[in-house]
């Protein structure tokens, strides 16, 4: 790319600092020619990442040999499809269950929450945990919170199942564990990542030392960075300049909310409620201690043990064709694009989506079908 | 989901705070950050829970982002995120 296109595309970003834009950009291309490979790809792990690396049109400032690929960032996305089919089933069974909106539409085996809430089951969408508990307290009804995201929401889960809830109050658990996946993805064949950016607010709970036995055991950089563009182009300064020097260690660029041991009261209230185990995640792999389970102590709040959860029923025919044809685990894995997907914009929408990448705001195709993912240069 | 967003501590009620996000004020429990707030401090607020305490000197510079998504329209995708973690706080509060 030449200076000058490099130039215009950082003024049209309206970036709050051009120069800065300018001279970030410049360093990255520096580092990439001195590394002296092509392409060299990092791999970040959040969706909102993603949705300011295509919202502010960063890989056009990006140098060509730097590959910057979303991975499995998006924590409904990964939901995998029997975590979806036991939601359904409890709300087919007159059960009302309550989740975040992202997880309506995200398909099942056979069908959807939002399939279920249109054949009459009772499904509420809701902003937080807590009110999830308030619409148990307004009623008599079992209410089934199905919860979802990574361990930043999880807290919150297991802070309002340490807050005494309604005994008609139980969590059906999605929720899944960031850092055993990384070890899933770096290991891939044909991913390739050569250093991770990690996302700013998981790190605020986990802390940036949690990514060292990370770095020690798979010799990549981690570096976490903040989401406005400058913050994203300052991390990925720092993660080019380890990979280019072979130094691997972790870096935390986001230090206004980001410490080395992370927020100590909100892990202690995670693990006192969550245990890790092992399970899928959708179209990626089998993930050890990828999924966040209810200790046996919550039993009486675990959706799993207090309902019998007949799963067979839903599983009397196969996933659609089209369903067969979605290539979201790939795209997660770092291994495709939503570019070389054949549904994408065609058969598969935001209004109509085939996989759970379209679904959720913060899945990459949907990201890429509002704000366009690689601008062509 | 991940992005949260930040606010203004108006009141603290034992275990739950009084937050102002841009003029909308709403309820955000204080169970899981890990240093004490006051009126007047900026946390960072993640689906109903302030996470975070942000430190004065870093205030403007958190701020910026989310100043510009709200300026963005309904449809969207960061903006409407943004929108849903204020809503994350329940009813809104109109007297304090």
């Amino acid at each position: 790319m030449s200076e000058l296109a490099t130039f215009d595309a950082a003024r049209e970003l309206k970036f709050r600092d051009p120069a800065r834009a300018r001279a970030l950009a410049d360093a990255l291309e520096r580092l990439c020619t001195e590394t002296g490979r092509s392409p060299i790809s990092v791999m970040h792990v959040c969706g909102s990442h993603e949705q300011a690396i295509a919202k502010f049109g960063l890989r056009a400032v990006l140098p060509r040999a730097l590959d910057v690929i979303m991975g499995p960032g998006c924590p409904v996305c990964v939901t995998d499809l029997p975590e979806v089919d036991e939601a359904v089933v409890l709300a087919q069974d007159g059960v009302r269950v309550a989740t975040y909106g992202d997880m309506l539409k995200v398909p099942g085996t056979a069908y959807s929450l939002a399939d279920a809430k249109g054949a009459g089951a009772r499904v509420d969408v809701v902003y937080s945990a807590t009110e999830a508990v308030e619409l148990a307290r307004d009623t008599t009804e079992e209410v089934v919170f199905f919860a979802s995201g990574f361990e930043t929401t999880a807290v919150a889960t297991a802070a309002i199942i340490l807050d005494d809830p309604p005994p008609n109050f139980s969590v059906l658990s999605a929720h899944k564990y960031i850092p055993p996946v990384m070890e899933i993805v770096a290991e891939m064949p044909g991913t390739r990542v050569e250093g991770f950016l990690a996302a700013g607010h998981a790190a605020t709970i986990t802390g940036w030392a949690i990514f060292e036995r990370f770095v020690e055991r798979h010799r990549i950089p981690v570096v976490v960075a903040g989401f406005e563009p400058l913050d994203i182009l300052a991390g990925l300064v720092k993660l080019v300049e380890l990979v280019r020097d072979r130094t691997p260690r972790v870096v935390n660029m986001f230090p206004r909310c980001v410490t080395a041991g992370g927020n100590r009261n909100a892990q202690e209230q995670l693990w006192r409620v969550f245990r890790t185990t092992g399970g899928r995640w959708r179209g990626i792999a089998h993930v050890p201690n990828g999924n966040l389970r209810l200790r046996d102590e919550f039993s009486h709040v675990d959706a799993r043990t207090r309902f019998r959860i007949d799963l067979q029923r839903l599983w009397t025919h196969a996933p659609s064709a089209l369903t067969q044809l979605c290539i979201c685990g790939d795209i997660m894995a770092g291994i495709a694009s939503p570019s070389t997907c054949r549904l994408f914009g065609r058969e598969c929408v935001p209004d109509s989506p085939v996989g759970a990448c379209m679904v959720s705001s913060e899945g990459t195709c949907r990201i890429w079908h509002q704000y366009g993912g690689h601008p062509q240069l | 989901m991940c992005l949260g967003v930040p606010g203004q501590i108006v009141e603290v009620r034992d275990r739950v705070a009084i937050v102002d996000f841009w003029g909308v004020r709403r309820e955000t429990r204080l169970d899981v950050i890990d240093e004490l707030v006051v009126p007047g401090d900026y946390i960072l607020n993640h689906v109903g829970f302030a996470i975070r305490k942000i430190p004065a000197s870093e205030i403007g510079e958190t701020l910026a982002l989310y100043e510009r998504l709200l300026t963005e329209s309904e449809g969207d995708l960061m903006a409407t995120d943004v929108r849903g973690e204020i809503g994350a706080g329940g009813r809104e509060v109109s007297d304090v």
